[in-house]
């Protein structure tokens, strides 16, 4: 997908570079799993019912595909004076590209560990490629993948996303 | 408890389909739940005159969840995803009722024993397709078995 001939050297630099290596905010906890499960009226019981949990998971576990929800950033903090984003690359090219509107096209999302309650984990954003200029029914931009890698406190794998964004200009259609 | 084991499942099984009237609070309550605060999905005025869209929409990792849900109705808590794969077509929006809809594309066992099912789920809102998603769930391959005891280099997702 990358045509490094058409990126700016800032942006080459930083094709497979491990960045944003971070510490989720707090420990996984069963407040947001059982929001998220009520959000889509998930009744598996392996997330509301102990002794199911104890059988087959070996105690309570999260929805694998929460994996993103234990790195987003609080909206505010003390002592933060700029807002936390996630997926931070991502927002690092709209503003290289100066791109002001960006979506999510794909996801892929590969579970490995179980994740539970009380894990900390850790998560690193890996950008793969960013496509040469492509135009849309959406406007005129660039798409690009981004890998997010996540361990938890024993540094076993959990999980990894991929994601393709697509950063854009209305109007130039 | 539902307990799907592989050998009961063939390629062309149809999933049952889910129908669900999608509301703002359906939107907005996916968001919370998932600590997305971006305002395009919960600030009407922000979706429609700053992201061109007709109004806020589900985001990505709520669809995520609606198809986790989706795929371990059907299995059972002993089905293990484990991998799935979305691409994102149109938007779900308030007012709409989006249909989940999936079929068994392939079944196998792996060189750990370990066995799978790839489904293909379709959401569709009026029949247009809005999001597709492979998913690859393992699955019990008898009684006895269970996908999630395994570890390190037996689970291969």
């Amino acid at each position: 997908m990358t045509d490094t001939s058409t990126l700016p050297p800032s942006v080459e630099a930083l094709i497979d570079q491990v960045q944003y290596e971070e510490t989720g905010e707090f420990p996984v906890e069963r407040g947001y799993i059982w929001t998220s499960c009520a959000s889509v009226e998930n009744g598996n019981p392996l997330f509301w019912d102990d002794a199911t949990a104890a059988e087959v998971t070996n105690g309570p576990i999260a929805p694998p595909t929460m994996l993103s929800v234990w790195f987003r950033p609080h909206h505010w903090a003390p002592g933060r004076t700029q807002q936390a984003l996630p997926l931070q690359v991502h927002f690092d090219l709209k503003e290289l590209f100066e791109l002001p509107e960006a979506i999510m096209s794909d996801n892929t999302i590969v579970f490995h560990e179980p994740v539970r309650p009380g894990d900390v984990l850790r998560t690193r954003q890996i950008l793969r490629s960013v496509s040469e200029p492509k135009t849309t029914k959406l406007g005129t931009g660039r798409f690009w993948v981004i890998d997010v890698e996540y361990v938890n406190q024993r540094d076993e794998l959990v999980g990894v996303e991929s994601y393709t964004g697509f950063g854009y200009r209305r109007g130039e259609v | 408890m539902n307990l799907l084991t592989l050998d009961s499942v063939r390629p062309g099984d149809v999933l049952p389909v889910l129908r669900y009237d999608v509301t703002a609070t359906t939107v907005v309550l996916g968001a919370l739940a998932s600590r997305d605060t971006r305002p395009m999905h919960h600030d009407y005025d922000f979706a429609v005159n700053r992201n061109g869209t007709r109004d806020i929409f589900l985001n990505t990792p709520n669809q995520a969840a609606w198809f986790e849900r989706y795929l371990t109705d059907w299995s059972g808590p002993y089905g293990r995803l484990g991998r799935m794969k979305f691409r994102m077509l149109g938007s779900v929006f308030p007012g709409d009722t989006m249909v989940l809809a999936g079929t068994v594309e392939h079944v196998e066992d792996d060189t750990t024993g370990c066995g799978w099912a790839t489904v293909l789920v379709r959401l569709t809102v009026d029949d247009d397709l809005k999001t597709d998603c492979t998913a690859r769930i393992a699955l019990p391959v008898g009684a006895g078995d269970n996908p999630w005891a395994r570890r390190g280099d037996q689970w291969v997702p």
